[in-house]
C-alpha cells in the first residue's frame, strides 16, 4: 500500500515546508511507534506521574493571575503582529546586533545552520563546545553535524546531559528525561560518567550532585558555547535565554566564543514585550511565578563574557510556514510544553512516538510544516491526536492546535482503502434516501453485529452497537 | 415554540431511542418538535478525517434544510460544535462564500439539547424519575467547543430519585475521537481504560453523556469487560418518568 498525496487537496505540502530535522529520518508511523509505548509500563508510570504533577502546579501558577486572559491574548498579538513583519523586524535585529559588535548569520536550512556553527568554532580552533539546551539546534540536529566534523558537543542541562550520555533522544521539550525515573538515570551515570562515585545512590541531589562535578570540569575549560535563545529584542540586538540550573548562565558567560542558533520566529519587537512574556513562560512551563535564571546579552563587551558573538537566524521552513494563513499559528509557539502536559495521547505515547524533538500536540502540527508531510511520521502527525482540545485551553500564545491538525489532515496523503471507505460513506450521506437504504441494511444485518469482529481495530477492545431493527427516521414516517 | 430536530446520522442509525427521548421531552414540555425529512449528516467524520471536501455538501444539505427554522436542537455535542464552530469555515475554505454568509446566520440558532433546555426554554426541571446512580462524563467538544459548563448536570440534578456521583478526572479524553479510535487504536483504547476505571470507581450503574459517539466507545469497552455499567445519552435519563 502506497502513501498518495490527496487529489483533492488545495496544496501538497511535501517538502513545501523545506526544512530538515537530518537525525530523525526514516522514523516510524506514529500509530507504529505508540503501539511499543502504550505496552511499555514502566514508561507510562513515568509519563503519568511527571505530567499529572506539573499539570496541577501549571493550573495553580496560572491561577494565581486574574488577568491570565489578557495576557494570553497579548501574547497572542505580539506573536501575531511580529510574524507578519517578520522581514522588517529580522532587519533591525540584525543591524542593532551587528552595532553591538555580534556577527549574524543567515542560514535557510538545518544544513546551512550547521555549517555555519561547524565553521566557526573550526575558526577558533577549539575541537570541544559546550551547550545550553536547545530545541533549534536539536532540530537540525547539530550536535551530530558536529560530531561528523571531529567536534564534540557537551549537553550542560541536567536531563539533556542524561539523554547525552545515554544515547537516547529527548521525549519532551522541557523535561527531555521525562521517559526516564532515576533508577535508571543512576545506572547511566555509573557507565558512562567516569567521574561519578562508586557509591552513587538513586537520590536526586546525589546524582544532580554527581552531574555538577561532571559538568563543571567542561564549563571551567571550554572556549566555544553553543546556545539556543528564547527570545530575541529587534529594537535593542538583545538576545535572551530562561533556565532553571544556571548551567545556561555558565556557558553563556565563561567562554571566550558564543554561538547561538535561533529559529527566526523567536523575535520580539520591544524589550517591553518581555513584561508578557517572561511571566506567561514560566507560568505556562515549569509552573514558576518566575524562573530562576534570565540572562540576557547585547553583542560583546570588553572584558566582560564572551568576546565574540554569533548569532545563526535559522529558517529551516519557517518562512513557507508563514505562508500558510492556518498553519502560521505554530510559529507563535514559545516552547513552554503545556500542551505535552495536558494531552491524553502523549501521556500513552510518550515523546519518542513523534519522530521529532518536537513531541506532543505542538510537534504534531509543527514537524509536518517544517518537514513536509510526505514521510510515514509527517503523514500520520496530524492524526496523532483525538481533537480534545485540551492543548488549545492551555496554550498561553492561543495557537489552536486543533484547527490545525483539522488544516494539515485535508492536505495529508492518504491510503486507497481509506480514501474509497470515506468516498462510500459521502456518498451515502449524500441524500437521506441513500441513508434510509444504508439504515435498512444495517437493521437486517443486526442478528449478525453481535459476532462481527470487523473491523479489529474496534473489536480488539470494544463491543460494537447492535443497530436497531428501525432507524430514527423510519419511526417518523411510519407516524410514530 | 417549534423546535427543529437534527437527530444526527449515528442516532438516526444506531441511537434511534435518543432521538425518541428528545421529541417525548420537548412535547412534555409543550413544544412542537419538527423532524426534516432531507436531514442527513453534518460533516464531522470527513471533516475531521481530512476530507473536506466531501464534507461540503453536508454542509449545504444542512444549511438548506434548517434555514428556515427558528431553533435547531441536536442531542450531540461534537455534531453542534461542528455546525456553529466549523460550518461557515468549510465554506469559505471552499470558496463558496454565499454559503458561508447562510452557515454563519444558522449557527447561533443551532443549539445543543441541553442548552436547549437550559437556555433557550429556561428549564431544568423536566418532570423525569430515574431512581439510578448515575455518574457524568462531559465530552470533549461540549466541554471545549460548546464550553456547556454544568448545564447537563443542572438537569440531572432535578431528576427524581437520581444520584449523581462526580466523575474523577472527568476532564479527560475518553479517547474516541472519531476515526482516531481506529487509526490510533492502541491510544485510543489506553485512554478508554482509564475512563473506564474511573468510572467504576463511582460505583455508579449508569454513565451519562451528551455524545453518543463517545458513549459507543465506553459503553462498548465497558460492555467487553462486562462492567456491569450502562451508558445512556442523556435525553434518555430526561425522558424516564415514573
Amino acid at each position: 500500500m502506497t502513501n498518495k498525496p490527496d487529489p483533492n487537496s488545495t496544496s501538497n505540502l511535501g517538502g513545501v515546508g523545506g526544512g530538515r530535522m537530518p537525525t530523525y529520518v526514516g522514523m516510524p508511523s506514529f500509530p507504529k511507534a505508540a503501539r511499543e509505548a502504550v505496552a511499555d509500563s514502566r514508561l507510562r508510570a513515568n509519563l503519568a506521574h511527571a505530567t499529572g504533577t506539573i499539570r496541577e502546579r501549571r493550573q495553580r501558577a496560572v491561577d494565581e493571575l486574574p488577568d491570565w486572559a489578557e495576557l494570553r491574548e497579548a501574547a497572542r498579538q505580539i506573536k501575531d503582529h511580529t510574524l507578519r513583519h517578520l522581514d522588517h523586524y529580522l532587519m533591525m535585529l540584525e543591524e542593532k546586533v551587528t552595532a553591538a559588535g555580534g556577527t549574524v548569520h543567515w542560514a535557510r536550512d538545518a544544513d546551512e545552520a550547521n555549517a555555519i556553527v561547524a565553521r566557526l568554532v573550526e575558526e577558533t580552533g577549539e575541537r570541544e563546545v559546550v551547550k545550553v539546551k536547545s530545541m533549534a539546534t536539536q532540530e537540525i540536529g547539530l550536535n551530530e553535524a558536529l560530531a561528523e566534523r571531529g567536534i564534540t558537543a557537551y549537553e550542560t542541562d541536567l536531563a539533556e546531559l542524561i539523554v547525552q550520555l545515554g544515547d537516547d533522544r529527548p521525549s519532551h521539550i522541557l523535561v527531555p528525561a521525562i521517559h526516564k525515573n532515576r533508577a535508571e538515570i543512576r545506572e547511566i551515570f555509573q557507565r558512562k560518567m567516569p567521574s561519578a562515585p562508586a557509591d552513587l545512590t538513586d537520590d536526586p541531589a546525589v546524582l544532580a550532585e554527581a552531574a555538577r562535578r561532571h559538568l563543571r570540569a567542561k564549563f571551567l575549560s571550554a572556549k566555544v558555547a553553543v546556545s539556543g535563545a528564547n527570545f530575541a529584542i529587534a529594537e535593542t540586538g538583545t538576545v535572551l535565554v530562561v533556565e532553571s540550573e544556571g548551567n545556561g548562565r555558565m556557558c553563556l558567560t565563561l567562554p571566550d566564543t558564543l554561538i547561538t542558533v535561533m529559529g527566526i520566529e523567536k523575535l520580539l519587537p520591544t524589550a517591553r514585550d518581555l513584561e508578557v512574556f517572561l511571566q506567561v513562560l514560566p507560568r505556562s512551563s515549569t509552573a514558576e511565578r518566575m524562573n530562576p535564571y534570565t540572562s540576557a546579552w547585547t553583542g560583546v563587551h570588553a572584558g566582560d563574557g564572551p568576546s565574540a558573538f554569533h548569532l545563526v537566524l535559522l529558517d529551516n521552513g519557517r518562512t513557507a510556514i508563514n505562508a500558510d494563513p492556518v498553519g502560521r499559528e505554530a510559529l507563535r509557539c514559545i516552547r513552554c510544553s503545556a500542551c505535552l502536559n495536558v494531552c491524553p495521547v502523549y501521556a500513552r505515547a510518550g515523546g519518542h512516538a513523534y519522530g521529532s524533538p518536537y513531541p506532543g500536540p505542538i510537534g504534531a502540527i509543527l514537524s509536518p510544516q517544517i518537514r513536509g508531510i510526505g514521510s510515514d511520521v509527517d503523514a500520520s502527525l496530524p492524526f496523532a491526536s483525538s481533537l480534545c482540545g485540551a492543548c488549545y485551553e492551555v496554550c498561553p500564545v492561543a495557537i489552536d492546535i486543533p484547527r490545525i491538525l483539522v488544516h494539515l489532515r485535508a492536505r495529508a496523503p492518504k491510503k486507497a482503502p481509506e480514501r474509497l471507505a470515506m468516498t462510500a460513506a459521502a456518498w451515502s450521506l449524500r441524500t437521506p434516501k441513500r441513508l434510509a437504504a444504508l439504515q435498512r441494511a444495517a437493521a437486517r444485518g443486526r442478528r449478525f453485529a453481535r459476532h462481527a469482529r470487523m473491523p479489529r481495530s474496534w473489536t480488539d477492545t470494544r463491543d460494537l452497537p447492535v443497530p436497531p431493527a428501525q432507524s430514527f427516521r423510519q419511526w417518523w414516517k411510519e407516524g410514530r | 415554540m417549534k423546535i427543529a430536530l437534527f437527530v444526527t446520522c449515528v442516532n438516526d442509525t444506531l441511537y434511534p431511542q435518543t432521538g425518541k427521548a428528545v421529541v417525548s421531552i420537548l412535547e412534555r414540555l409543550g413544544h412542537e418538535v419538527d423532524f426534516p425529512l432531507t436531514q442527513t449528516c453534518c460533516g464531522q467524520m470527513h471533516l475531521n478525517s481530512g476530507y473536506p471536501h466531501q464534507a461540503l455538501p453536508l454542509v449545504e444539505a444542512f444549511t438548506t434544510t434548517f434555514e428556515g427554522y427558528d431553533a435547531i436542537v441536536v442531542p450531540s455535542g461534537s455534531c453542534a460544535a461542528m455546525v456553529r464552530d466549523w460550518h461557515s469555515t468549510v465554506a469559505h475554505e471552499a470558496g463558496r462564500e454565499d454559503l458561508a454568509q447562510r452557515a454563519k446566520s444558522l449557527a447561533p440558532r443551532v443549539h445543543e439539547f441541553s442548552e436547549l433546555l437550559v437556555d433557550v426554554l429556561g428549564v431544568t426541571d423536566v418532570g423525569a424519575v430515574f431512581p439510578h446512580r448515575v455518574t457524568y462524563h462531559p465530552t470533549c467538544h461540549g466541554l471545549r467547543m460548546l464550553k456547556l459548563g454544568d448545564r447537563p448536570q443542572q438537569l440531572l440534578r432535578e431528576v427524581d430519585g437520581l444520584e449523581l456521583v462526580d466523575l474523577p478526572d472527568a476532564t479527560e479524553c475518553c479517547g474516541f475521537g472519531g476515526t482516531f479510535a481506529l487509526k490510533n487504536a492502541d491510544v485510543s483504547a489506553a485512554m478508554c481504560a482509564d475512563k473506564v476505571a474511573a468510572v467504576k470507581q463511582t460505583r455508579a450503574e449508569v454513565l451519562c453523556a451528551v455524545d453518543n459517539s463517545c458513549l459507543m466507545h465506553i459503553g462498548g469497552t465497558l460492555s467487553r469487560q462486562r462492567s456491569g455499567v450502562r451508558v445512556m445519552h442523556l435525553a434518555e435519563i430526561l425522558a424516564s418518568t415514573a
